[in-house]
């Protein structure tokens, strides 16, 4: 496969969220705000590109038996150093994701990639397939808030469009898993007629 | 490819995997350090610049503790050109409709509310956040009110309080959280009074 390829195979053949379906904890609690889904995107973007890298450097080295276990601290060790970081020089940022960013450490797709990909492949593609999924993962989250903030608090990254409070429901947890199922619907649709 | 799942091995490769995380956590905790408490002081500052009148101390630096009701709450008092303008009390309340809300009160000299500015909290967004300053005009109300002659609950149960719609049980933290902001504040002033009096 060509590098390119590895890069967009997470984006759309492999979208963590709307194919794999991966994740789904932070996906259905940060959404809240177009801005707070690429933040989380971001950080999760972040993390699994350092985990990948590091872990297709080790993985010759790591007996099967614990390589879990190796995986989850080098996993670990990545987002608490991003959260002291983030609550360090972005505290802004900090105080609308601080209580999500621990659970980066659980997120399924970090540790599905390292075990699914990175284990088994060099370190450029592992890295490739990290920055990919990352994006995708990215922009899942950012539509996802997108769609739920416009519905939910009549307002775009922030900025109000109406003079009014929009339709409660879609800020909140079934409003998640709302939009989540028909963008998924939408996504498969056009990924089909793609290919 | 990978090594054989000998005790040795597992061990040894465990052992490895945390010594070297550990020690970059502790190298980023040694450089992060100072900028994080670079960024709560900045933080509570500019919270306490919300409530209070203008001043011109460093309010973080005079901050003291008081007991009320077996629980401590900072107080930071204001100051310009010394003289002491306005109180900022760090106040909480645990019977949110999430958890713990801390709510940042400043009071004037004679027990008015100057502002109020919500530090943390784990409310419904679109209805229990709207007692965030700027989201609605819930916390609009208690500018310029006196808690002596304001009745610090909603009207519901019978006080001054315009509560925010379907969040009886926020607003009511928050009612809650100011009472006893305004309680540690009287024993502030009784202090300072005291003071005063036993210079005369």
């Amino acid at each position: 496969m060509s590098k390119l390829s590895l890069l967009t195979s997470g984006i759309i053949k492999n979208n963590p969220t709307f194919v794999l379906v991966l994740g789904m904890c932070p996906t259905l609690a940060t959404t809240t705000s177009a801005i707070n889904g690429f933040g989380m995107g971001v950080a999760t973007l972040f993390v699994l590109t350092m985990s990948n890298i590091v872990i297709s450097l080790v993985a010759t080295q790591v007996p099967d038996k614990v390589r879990i276990p190796v995986y989850i601290v080098v996993i670990a060790a990545f987002v608490t150093i991003l959260q002291l970081l983030m609550q360090a020089f972005t505290p802004g940022l900090y105080a609308t994701l601080g209580i999500f960013i621990p659970l980066i450490v659980v997120n399924c797709i970090v540790l599905g990639r390292a075990e699914a990909y990175a284990s088994k492949n060099s370190v450029t593609d592992s890295a490739m397939d990290g920055i990919g999924s990352g994006i995708g993962f990215t922009l899942a989250l950012t539509v996802i808030g997108l769609v739920r903030e416009i519905l939910g608090s009549a307002s775009i990254f922030g900025v109000k469009f109406m003079d009014s409070d929009g339709i409660l429901a879609f800020v909140l947890a079934p409003g998640a898993f709302i939009v989540l199922g028909y963008l998924m619907v939408l996504f498969n649709k056009l990924k089909s007629k793609i290919s | 490819m990978a090594k054989e799942s000998s005790l040795k091995n597992m061990v040894s490769t465990l052992f490895i995997v945390c010594l070297v995380s550990s020690t970059l956590l502790g190298g980023v905790y040694a450089i992060t350090k100072e900028p994080i408490e670079a960024a709560a002081i900045a933080k509570t500052n500019s919270s306490i610049s919300q409530v209070v009148p203008a001043f011109d101390n460093d309010p973080s630096a005079d901050v003291f503790t008081k007991e009320f009701d077996g629980n401590s709450y900072k107080i930071y008092p204001a100051k310009k050109g010394g003289e002491i303008v306005g109180y900022a009390v760090e106040t909480f309340s645990t019977n949110g409709f999430g958890g713990r809300i801390v709510i940042m009160v400043g009071f004037n000299l004679d027990g008015t509310i100057f502002n109020t500015s919500v530090l943390s909290h784990s409310e419904t967004p679109g209805l229990g956040d709207k007692m965030v300053e700027g989201k609605s005009t819930f916390s609009v109300q208690f500018k310029g009110k006196n808690p002596a002659d304001f009745k610090m609950s909603v009207k519901k149960d019978g006080g001054d309080v315009d509560a925010i719609t379907a969040s009886t049980i926020t607003s009511r933290a928050f009612c809650g959280a100011l009472e006893s902001a305004y309680e540690v504040y009287k024993l502030c002033v009784q202090i300072q009074t005291n003071k005063e009096n036993g210079n005369e």
